[in-house]
């Protein structure tokens, strides 16, 4: 016997009212609920058609794009002259202008590479390998001295590629050793703790300025006679130094967010030290820490401005340098918004990175 | 062979790299003694090289003349005085900004925090745009941004700009009117410390009363009348006095008036806003910490929503909150250190000078660290004490 098929009447389909859905429900919803609200949106909006405008005006409108400095005194708008004149200087220095192609070789390979291992699926142990690989690479591309290129001493690499050296190398070298110190700090030996503990506490006590003073004026002192150390080295080193102290402390909360019942399971399967750490808590540790310490990569890469004040061309000694030429005087908030660009899209897309990280991971 | 002697016997077998308590003896040896070698090897180095370029150790250039001006000291200071008097000259200078630029960000990023939670869609991506923008740009570029704005774009004292009447703004400096000096302020400033420790004990005494019979008291309130009230009260029984210190043109500058060298403004500025970036993200994570239940359940036992706020929201919240601004604090003093790349006399700029001049780098360089190591241990203490006193009590 079939089933009796029983047919409702189709009832009318009541909408909701026009004022509650599509744009202007949102409008509503997201604007203008009750009075403060109102109040608030309307306020704003007058403050962006007051202050857009004139805005727009100066920097698209009324400005200029490739004249000379004489054009630009006498321009109302913004001039932008003053970067593209001086853009190679800007981004290279001191680097030999004819090869100059080195430098943007090298970046465009780091970001060839960034964006392939922008995808946490591509994340394996070739590419853990390939990526010292590729820094060297990089570093033999800008240092040269083989496949017949000239060489350029370090010396002379000034603007971004500076910048990124002091970033990626500064991180690089500091990551094992921030690592060895948050291990130190959770030791149970207490000669090894205490003296992890006085390194970090010291180091983060004290600002990245008066390290990098240390470095520039005081190691000089520390060597040997005889023995001298290039200053962006010695720049590196503080740099070093310094941010190893902040990536223990974050590996630390790595370490603490592993259960205690992880470090019993592995010493009762009687596992070393080493193979304990190696194994069984490093791994957990560290995949847990990994959005804290793009933010550690993030403020190093912003830290790296600080050399200035050593005197080493990074990407903002050189755009300081462009306004101090008697030309191009007084066009320093368009030279520092082009660097802040630069800078802002780097740190930028890290913080995106790491904030999708943290949704990912948490899963 | 009993059992007990057999363990006897393999523990006396095992070698001693086997033994974790014996290897770690010698691990912490072997440490200790690297570090004493490096500190050492250093330390010869350091004598040797100081010796042959015939540098003078020790702190005794303290008591020498400094011969150097300072920009806006706080005490009086002249080139004539010493070393000594001049690194306290940028202490205070590095404690003012500091001070100034912790109060500040604390209220602009607890305000851009709570702007970043509006449900008005504007507000929201406003506090949002404000936070990626400032984040992410390094702070020493944003001091020379600032800085160069100032030069730039303000006019020459003689076309100064006058928001206000009395209120100058030029490439010189920023000046304000403050009033005359007068005795009467002295009293005034006495009258408000007396109402913050009537206050204080008015606190103690309702809230005693609170436990025993449940009654409130409007102790918001009463804390804003006494402390405007109370200078008032002491301004117009003596009279009165209006009297202004108004800043005024004479010759190329601006004298007179409270004012504010573009260096310092450039400082400030950069510093607060980079700095209040970051309160405001560690506001909103806080507030958001808080889970809606906690809301739910205050409502349902019938708290006001003002109510819900202060007693139950904030609380919690501010747990949250602490640690982190902490911290930021903290990054903001260090980060004063900075204002020598801009030319505001700080402790940093000005032993900077002395390094210079008296060519003794390392007491320079220790200088700066113990002043900075002070200032944070201070502030991260007072800070812990405020933590604790607000931590989660558990059972």
């Amino acid at each position: 016997m079939e089933p009796a098929i029983i047919s409702i009447p189709a009832t009318e389909e009541i909408k909701p009212p026009i004022t509650g859905i599509g744009v202007i429900g949102w409008v509503r919803k997201n604007l203008f609920t009750g009075k403060f609200n109102t109040l608030l949106t309307l306020l704003i909006l007058f403050a962006i058609v007051k202050t857009v405008p004139p805005i727009i005006r100066w920097a698209f409108v009324d400005s200029l794009w490739s004249s000379q400095s004489q054009a630009c005194k006498e321009a109302a708008g913004a001039c932008w002259s003053v970067v593209t004149n001086n853009i190679r200087f800007i981004l290279f220095g001191f680097y030999p202008y004819d090869q100059q192609w080195r430098p943007i070789a090298a970046i465009a390979l780091l970001v060839g590479f960034i964006i392939y291992s922008h995808n946490r699926r591509r994340w394996n142990t070739k590419l853990l390998i390939a990526w010292p690989l590729g820094l060297a690479a990089m570093g033999i591309i800008m240092y040269g001295g083989i496949f017949s290129l000239p060489e350029v001493e370090t010396e002379k690499w000034s603007g971004i590629s500076l910048t990124l050296l002091l970033a990626i190398f500064g991180l690089s070298a500091a990551y094992p050793l921030g690592v060895l110190l948050a291990l130190g700090r959770r030791s149970r030996l207490p000669a090894i703790k205490a003296l992890s503990v006085v390194y970090i506490e010291l180091i983060r006590g004290v600002p990245l300025i008066s390290m990098l003073f240390m470095a520039s004026v005081m190691l000089p002192l520390f060597l040997p006679e005889g023995i001298t150390i290039n200053k962006i080295l010695r720049a590196q080193v503080a740099i070093i130094l310094f941010t190893a102290a902040y990536i223990a402390e974050v590996v630390r909360g790595g370490l603490q967010a592993i259960p205690r019942g992880q470090y019993e399971a592995a010493e009762a399967l009687g596992l070393s030290y080493y193979q304990k750490m190696r194994l069984i808590v490093l791994p957990q540790a560290l995949k847990t820490v990994i959005p804290p310490t793009v933010s550690i990569l993030i403020s190093a890469f912003k830290d790296t401005s600080l050399v200035v004040i050593i005197g080493l061309f990074d990407l903002l000694k050189t755009t300081h340098v462009t306004l101090s030429n008697p030309d191009w005087m007084g066009f320093s908030n368009e030279a520092y918004l082009f660097t802040s660009l630069i800078y802002f899209v780097g740190c930028f897309f890290m913080s995106n990175f790491s904030r999708r990280l943290e949704t990912q991971l948490k899963t | 062979m009993n059992q007990a002697n057999k363990t006897a016997n393999v523990t006396n077998n095992i070698p001693f790299w086997h033994d974790p308590a014996k290897r770690g003896i010698v691990f912490q040896a072997a440490a200790l003694l690297l570090v004493l070698m490096i500190g050492y090897y250093i330390f010869s180095n350091t004598q040797a090289n100081l010796r042959r370029q015939s540098i003078a150790t020790g702190y005794g250039f303290f008591g020498k003349e400094a011969g150097f001006e300072i920009g806006e000291p706080m005490i009086s200071y002249s080139a004539a005085d010493t070393y000594a008097k001049a690194l306290l000259v940028g202490v205070l200078n590095t404690l003012k900004v500091s001070f100034a630029g912790i109060l500040l960000t604390t209220l602009i990023g607890l305000f851009v925090g709570i702007a970043r939670l509006s449900k008005n869609w504007l507000v929201s991506k406003l506090a949002q745009g404000y936070i990626e923008v400032l984040q992410n740009v390094p702070v020493l570029l944003q001091l020379f941004f600032w800085y160069g704005l100032f030069h730039n774009a303000l006019p020459l004292p003689r076309n100064s700009i006058s928001p206000l009447p009395g209120v100058f703004i030029n490439n010189r400096g920023f000046y304000l009117p403050i009033p005359e000096a007068h005795p009467v302020y002295k009293w005034m400033l006495l009258a408000l410390l007396a109402a913050f420790i009537i206050s204080y004990l008015l606190k103690r005494w309702s809230k005693a009363r609170q436990d025993l019979t449940g009654q409130t008291f409007p102790l918001f309130s009463s804390f804003l009348s006494l402390s405007i009230g109370m200078p008032l009260l002491v301004w117009l029984a003596s009279g009165a006095p209006t009297g202004m210190d108004v800043p005024h043109l004479r010759g190329f500058n601006f004298i007179g008036g409270l004012s504010f060298s573009p260096e310092f403004g450039a400082l400030l500025i950069g510093l607060v806003l980079y700095t209040s970036a970051f309160v405001a993200e560690i506001v909103r994570a806080g507030i958001q910490a808080v889970s809606h239940g906690q809301t739910e359940a205050a409502a349902s036992i019938g708290l006001r929503p003002k109510l819900v706020l202060t007693l139950v929201i904030l609380p919690q919240a501010l747990r949250v909150i602490i640690p982190p601004l902490t911290n930021q604090m903290l990054n903001l003093t260090k980060n004063s250190s900075l204002a020598i790349a801009i030319g505001y006399p700080d402790f940093v700029a000005v032993a900077n000078t002395t390094i210079n001049q008296t060519g003794q780098a390392i007491e320079g360089v220790a200088l700066i660290m113990i002043v900075y190591l002070i200032i944070s241990l201070v502030t991260s203490a007072f800070m812990n004490w405020y933590n604790k006193r607000t931590a989660l009590v558990e059972r």
